[in-house]
């Protein structure tokens, strides 16, 4: 609209050539469009009968119970060493089955196994720890071995998949050695995998 | 279903946007830094599990790191799960039902886990003193594969139904354990500790850190068909859905009896008609005539009459391919496709703009191009709202207009400007618009149920406070008293709210059927091109 007399639109072309005069334009928009705008007609109403009413009944079991299943992984869940006494009542009352569940290894690629990033993951921290010389001390070195051999040994079983504690054969429960809180998450950092 | 569920929404809403991995890839993100690396792989497993992920050598060779894709068409079928299990249900009976459901919930699974999870709840659902027999599930599962509804789950990702000799072998060795350890069928499967043990049994090296169940009851059997996984066939599945929406376009255009006619044809036609073909396998009238349900009582010149009928019909769900064997008759697939996808384009103007907005659109798919004054005089409205309405579904890009240039220069006032409508974009449009709409729905559910969470969870523990004094046998003096605790204008809202997200939950299926047949003829245009 390149016109300026007082707010006239003027065409640079014959409008009539499409049919529209003067007097029929639509209104001029003033600004966006409203979010919701008002409906002139509305819906029609849902489909009702004794199958629509039984799929619903079934997409919500569905939903219910896939959320007790061990696919449904939930983000926070915090591991803790000793298993509350509440717990054993929540699952069974929540009917959540055993949150482990071990996926069939021969159709997986191997990377997906939590226990050989962890061998990766020392491994290749090893040598860094050793240039850096950031904790050398005996102690997180002999833990390190003890791990190394122990995941070697399991890889071979098919261990459990949890990756947030990882069995060891032995009765000392992880935050035996007291590693800091900054140990796991350390080791993100320096992973040369590629981040997603 | 959270995790999946808030996955689904994202993908449904941005479905345009950017690659769907990247998508996944940022929700596995937002669950916590410190256990990023363990979630992310817990999650390809999960995915690769339902068969929504696969994976395979990447960009740089073999040698190169695994690349992951996750097909968004795989995950977006997760909506039509309700649909599955009731045609299991209704072409299988109840242990077909409950096969199907077990399945879907775990992507894949063998027959032996399948067949002990079904016989498990089908024995929880009875009275006490009855047990399932395991033949009724193993006879459920045999059809259901050989009809194809069931497949063998391999990594290729186009794998055909293969494998099926070796499979039978496996089928009918673990058939022969049943007959040969009868006293499975007579155990009684009460107790979740027998359950726990049973998972022990399937994987022997799964040590679970709880144990809680009490010494075995049975011996591990090592069935005979470990690695060997079934999934779901929903392609089957989705034959049958359009062949049924075939069948009831016929029989609310015309009658029973021609629907009748088309499902006895597409039945025939069924084995030897190839995947996604354009039509059936012809067959003869005189097939036809003996093939026919003998309910229904039609004579053969009825029958011919009824086909005739069929074959002049401007829908042109059947066509005439020969004279042999008094009339080679064919179904035309795509074509029948394309008209249901055309009807739903109709009834969707219809009632988002009227029904004279509708007579254009409809003026324009048959007219192909026309222009603004011949766009009044044909549809016999009224230049200026005629204009309006034209304008309206332009803006909602139901309508393009085409420029037709008589000089060189485009000048506008030697233009001829044309008014369209393309059937496959305006598809595909509506689809997008479909999936959006799911995706809205899906959103206001976990609203409405957020908003209300607190008045859920608190119907909940009263629900169980309930059922545990019912059990333990109180008075009703007592309950009353336990109900009272929930008040008046708590239950209406928790009515309300219930009302709601059963009506939420209900389009969304419904949606679903309209993506359904928008899908299926977006694809059956790919396919014969």
């Amino acid at each position: 609209m390149a016109g300026k007399g007082r707010g006239v639109a003027a065409f640079t072309f014959n409008i009539e050539a499409l049919g529209i005069t003067r007097g029929s334009m639509p209104e001029t928009q003033q600004g966006p469009r409203a979010l919701f705008p008002q409906a002139e007609f509305k819906p029609v109403p849902l489909k009702t009968g004794e199958d629509e009413d039984y799929m619903l009944a079934l997409k919500q079991e569905i939903r219910g119970r896939m959320k007790g299943l061990p696919f449904n992984i939930k983000p926070h869940s915090a591991k803790r060493n000793v298993e509350r006494y509440k717990e054993k009542y929540t699952r069974e009352c929540n009917q959540i089955e055993d949150e482990e569940w071990t996926p069939d290894w021969n159709r997986l690629p191997v990377e997906l196994m939590p226990q050989n990033k962890a061998i990766r993951k020392r491994s290749s921290k090893f040598p860094e720890l050793e240039k850096r010389g950031e904790k050398s001390d005996d102690e997180k070195e002999e833990k390190t071995q003890k791990k190394e051999d122990d995941n070697e040994e399991e890889a071979v079983e098919g261990e459990e998949y949890d990756e947030e504690e990882l069995e060891e054969e032995n009765d000392y429960i992880e935050s035996y050695f007291e590693d800091g809180d900054d140990f796991a998450a350390g080791s993100d950092d320096n992973m040369d995998e590629a981040t997603y | 279903m959270t995790a999946q569920e808030v996955r689904l929404c994202a993908l449904l809403l941005q479905e345009h946007f950017g690659e769907v991995v990247e998508k996944v890839g940022t929700h596995l993100l937002r669950s916590g830094a410190l256990n990023l690396r363990a979630l992310v792989k817990k999650s390809l497993c999960v995915l690769v599990q339902h068969g929504m992920c696969t994976f395979g050598p990447g960009r740089r060779g073999p040698a190169g790191p695994l690349e992951y894709r996750v097909s968004c068409e795989r995950i977006l079928y997760m909506l039509r799960y309700p649909r599955y299990i009731y045609t299991a249900k209704s072409l299988y009976g109840d242990t077909g039902e409950l096969v199907m459901e077990e399945i879907l919930q775990r992507g894949q699974m063998t027959m032996s886990n399948t067949v002990r999870t079904v016989a498990d709840r089908l024995t929880q659902n009875m009275e006490d003193g009855q047990s399932t027999d395991y033949n009724d599930v193993v006879t459920a599962f045999s059809r259901l594969v050989e009809t194809h509804f069931l497949q063998r789950f391999s990594e290729v990702p186009e794998s055909p139904v293969g494998g099926k000799g070796g499979v039978q072998m496996k089928m009918v060795t673990w058939v022969q354990e049943l007959q040969r350890k009868p006293n499975w069928s007579t155990q009684r499967w009460e107790s979740r500790a027998v359950h726990t043990h049973l998972c022990e049994c399937i994987y022997p090296q799964h040590q679970p850190l709880r144990c809680n169940s009490t010494p075995p009851a049975l011996s591990p059997q090592a069935c005979g068909d470990e690695g060997i996984y079934w999934q779901v066939n929903v392609e089957r599945f989705h034959l049958h859905f359009r062949h049924q929406a075939i069948i009831s376009a016929v029989a609310s255009k015309l009658d029973q009896t021609s629907s009748e006619i088309v499902r006895t044809m597409l039945r025939m036609s069924e084995v030897t008609t190839p995947a996604n073909a354009a039509y059936t396998q012809a067959v003869s009238a005189n097939e036809i005539f003996r093939a026919v349900p003998p309910s229904y009582n039609i004579s053969r010149p009825i029958l011919d009459q009824y086909l005739t009928l069929l074959v002049d019909d401007p829908m042109e769900f059947v066509g005439k391919a020969g004279d042999s064997g008094g009339g080679m008759y064919v179904v035309n697939l795509h074509r029948a496709l394309a008209n249901l996808a055309r009807a739903t384009l109709e009834s969707v103007v219809q009632e988002r703009f009227g029904s004279r907005s509708a007579r254009i659109f409809r003026l324009l798919l048959r007219k192909r191009h026309l222009e603004q004054k011949q766009v009044e005089d044909f549809a016999m409205i009224p230049a200026k709202e005629a204009k309006d309405m034209l304008y309206t579904l332009l803006s909602e890009n139901l309508v393009q207009l085409q420029e037709i240039p008589k000089t060189p220069d485009h000048a506008p006032s030697r233009t001829f400007y044309l008014y369209t409508v393309n059937q496959l974009p305006t598809a595909r449009l509506l689809l997008q618009n479909c999936y959006k709409a799911v995706g809205n729905l899906i959103d206001r559910r976990l609203f409405e149920t957020k908003e209300n969470k607190r008045h859920l969870e608190k119907s909940q523990r009263i629900e169980a406070i309930l059922g545990s004094l019912q059990a333990s046998g109180a008075e009703p003096a007592q309950l009353a008293e336990v109900e009272e605790m929930i008040t008046a204008p708590e239950r209406q809202q928790l009515e309300a709210l219930r009302h709601h997200i059963n009506k939420l939950d209900s389009s969304e299926n419904q949606v679903d059927e309209t993506i359904f047949l928008l899908e299926s003829y977006i694809k059956s245009t790919s396919c014969s091109r």
